[in-house]
């Protein structure tokens, strides 16, 4: 039976111990107290240092014990659920912390749904507080009262409804527990109101004992020892890297082990920034838009090395047509992710941090001049290209200059669509959670407020946000937030009065039928939009705009500004991969190579 | 091809949720489910009949045992294992036809559990094809309602070899 006996040490760390037991003897064991100040202990004792909140009727008690007593985090008011909730997910990926969001029932614990589910789809750690009505009206139909456990049963990783203050302390340090470890996931605890008010003992320990939950595992070393074996003998070798080598803090022991083979490297939209991307052994991303020589790559290799990666459609395009002539190796701490949708030889299931070091040992460098040499024919013959134009400015321009004026250095953060892939194409990233997107949920909106919470983490980093127009009304409110913080977020909105994908699908497959994809009429002015916030805003019409407006934009140290860049309305996002075809399929753009 | 599932977990409501969601949820299939509390106190065992070809059962095992609730999951297929299920079957009945009912309740070593002028209510235990087999016999007098379970499997643990 497996079992999971782990004692959290005060310093935070939370590896598996070998039944070794420390009595913490907290300040406050053994007091009595409300579940309110119980939950508020518990979350310091986590180290929690920010949570995203909004209070509500059944939290009032929780806020009014905020506010008697300063708890050591600080206390974020967010103001819509879902932009707490993003922003939680945008600290959580900037940091490599868990976030903490905290709302109260009904329509706020509703309001979190999105948000919650584009951080399961990316498995990001979460732990989401809501409250409840009291535990005795549940299932009345009570004033604001929601069946959250229920509506977030598949998209959370596991979830508590606390009806006894006494079960309050343990849930908490489990659900951080089971949040951060394995594959991270949201957790979220349900809190009924006179729980809240109830009082009990604080423990002050943090015990962890969840059988049937044991998430480490360092691979077999056999297994290890044949993809050795494997890799040391490939012909046409290539790295295939996901968003878990990230999640994983595995980015240096992926970068030694691709630098000592010599093997090529493309990552997914989520593992960019796994390997840096200034190198001639990098390949950029790979899938629907990737480049057209990681597609190529892919697609010709004999063996694959797939790490933290889950073959998502977005990369393989029609399974039968994936990578057809090679062998493949899984590396993954999710079983279930294994075989799920392309079938592997050589599937090894474990921490990749600590799997990785044991390859690089038996791992030799390989003589693949060939092969690199085919990969640079195909660089040179399909570059990433696109038209440059006096009269407008090109979004890819923009993404450009981008890496220019920050060194390569910011985090980087996108809303969703056209602008996302080609910030995932034309920046560069060169260490890991410097890139923030929502690849699983694909979430529009999520990319200013995790922008935010982003900057908010990482105070001494500059933080942009990029993000269509479409995208930015979603979650605009948020501005409001960022202002009061003195947030100093650099939000460029590539501005082309579309919906761009959608726009773009529409053009190449509906015969370019536009059905309800024009925003350009309904759209406010950006730049009063955020003034009338108390951010800055700046507009380019001009390609010779851009620079100016971006280098004074990173000046400001002590408020949001927004960028609104007017861009050319009908560019597509290519390479493209159509929809149910296989990746040598793609359609490039007929842009002349330079 | 089918196969007889055995989950053991912890027992509370949202453990329940969650297996019988995760089914619904990624689109596999459900042919039985019986669920009822365990040896240990605070646990349940859930035995599930499914079907699927080999890559879909995979799938089911690592994902049940993904519930952090899960403590366990036994696919009993390939190992040796007993397995039975029970059925309340309510027949029409008069004077002249209770003498045959009785008659295809003993060919079934089933047991008559209630009668009245008109009916007679039948339990029967055992694996699938006689439980099928004996509803089947029955059919011809007029069934009024049939109560099935699911199916509950444990694995054989003494096969004959020293």
């Amino acid at each position: 039976m497996k079992t999971a006996e782990i004692v959290v040490q005060k310093n935070g760390t939370m590896e598996p111990q070998p039944r070794r037991r420390t009595n913490l003897l907290h300040s406050v064991t053994g007091q009595r107290m409300t579940g309110s100040e119980i939950l508020l202990k518990a979350l310091g004792d986590e180290e929690v240092e920010v949570i995203f909140g909004y209070p509500g009727g059944v939290v009032l008690g929780l806020y009014d014990a905020l506010h008697r007593k300063a708890p050591p985090f600080k206390h974020i008011l967010i103001r819509h659920e879902q932009g707490g909730t993003h922003a939680a997910d945008g600290y959580a990926r900037a940091t490599g912390r868990t976030g903490v969001v905290l709302v109260t029932s009904g329509p706020g614990a509703t309001n979190t749904v999105t948000g919650i589910a584009t951080a399961y789809m990316d498995s990001i750690p979460l732990v989401i507080l809501t409250g409840q009505v009291p535990a005795g009206l549940i299932g009345n139909d009570a004033f604001q009262e929601a069946d959250i456990v229920g509506i977030t049963r598949p998209i959370t990783k596991h979830s508590y409804l606390v009806k006894d203050v006494q079960d309050l302390e343990q849930a908490v340090h489990e659900a951080f527990y089971i949040a951060k470890t394995g594959r991270p996931g949201p957790v979220l605890l349900d809190l009924p109101k006179d729980m809240l008010f109830a009082k009990s003992r604080y423990e002050g320990q943090r015990k962890i004992r969840i059988p049937g939950y044991n998430p480490v595992g360092d691979g077999q070393r056999q297994r290890i020892a044949e993809a050795a074996a494997l890799l040391n003998e490939a012909k046409r070798p290539l790295i295939y890297a996901g968003g878990g080598v990230i999640l994983g803090g595995a980015a240096s022991e992926l970068t030694e082990l691709a630098l000592k083979s010599g093997i090529p490297v493309t990552t997914t939209l989520m593992g960019l920034g796994a390997f840096p991307g200034n190198t001639e052994q990098s390949l950029g991303m790979l899938g629907m838009h990737g480049t057209w020589y990681a597609n190529m790559a892919v697609s010709e290799c004999d063996v694959l090395l797939a790490i933290g990666a889950r073959f998502d459609d977005r990369v393989t395009g029609r399974l039968d047509g994936f990578s057809p002539k090679s062998k493949k190796i899984h590396i993954d701490i999710d079983p279930s992710c294994v075989n799920k949708n392309v079938k592997v030889e050589l599937p090894i299931v474990g921490h990749v941090k600590s799997i990785l070091p044991e390859l690089t040992k038996l791992a030799r460098p390989l003589k693949i001049s060939g092969w690199r040499q085919q990969i640079a024919t195909w660089r040179s013959t399909h570059p990433l290209r696109y038209r440059m134009r006096e009269d407008k400015i090109m979004p890819q321009f923009v993404l450009e200059k981008i890496s220019e004026v920050t060194n390569g250095d910011a985090i980087v953060v996108t809303d969703v669509g056209q602008h996302q892939m080609w910030a995932a194409q034309y920046c560069t990233f060169n260490r890991p959670r410097s890139w923030l997107t929502s690849g699983g949920l694909g979430t529009m909106g999520y990319g200013f407020p995790a922008a935010m919470g982003a900057a908010i983490g990482c105070p001494d980093r500059d933080v942009i946000c990029i993000c269509g127009d479409g995208g930015f009304q979603m979650t605009t409110f948020e501005l409001a937030t960022a202002v009061e913080y003195k947030v100093p977020v650099k939000v460029l909105i590539l501005n082309n009065g579309y919906l761009g994908m959608v726009r773009q699908w529409q053009e190449l497959f509906y015969g370019g039928r536009y059905s309800h994809s024009e925003l350009g009429s309904g759209n406010p002015d950006f730049v009063m939009l955020a003034q009338s916030y108390g951010a800055i805003g700046y507009r380019g019409e001009k390609p010779d705009d851009v620079m100016p407006v971006l280098k004074q934009a990173m000046r400001i140290k002590d408020r949001p500004v927004v960028m609104e860049f007017l861009v050319a309305q009908e560019e597509n996002v290519y390479p493209m991969v159509p929809a149910g075809a296989a990746l040598t399929e793609m359609v490039d753009t007929d842009q002349p190579v330079a | 091809m089918k196969h007889t599932i055995s989950v053991y977990f912890h027992n509370n409501f949202n453990a329940l949720s969650r297996i019988i969601g995760l089914f619904s949820g990624r689109g596999f299939n459900i042919d039985s489910v019986s669920f009822g509390e365990a040896k240990e106190k605070g646990m349940a065992r859930m035995t599930i009949t499914t079907r699927g070809d080999e890559q879909i059962i995979e799938q089911i095992n690592n994902q049940l045992d993904k519930i952090v609730d899960v403590v366990k999951v036994v696919d009993l297929t390939y190992t040796p294992f007993v397995e039975r299920e029970l059925a309340l079957i309510k027949v029409k009945s008069t004077p002249d036809t209770r003498a045959e009912i009785t008659e295809v309740v003993n060919v079934f070593r089933a047991k008559i559990i209630d009668i009245s002028p008109e009916t007679l209510t039948i339990e029967v235990t055992g694996k699938k094809d006689k439980v099928i087999a004996a509803i089947g016999m029955l059919n011809p007098f007029g069934l009024l309602e049939v109560a099935r379970t699911g199916t509950v499997a444990l694995k054989r643990e003494f096969t004959g070899a020293t």
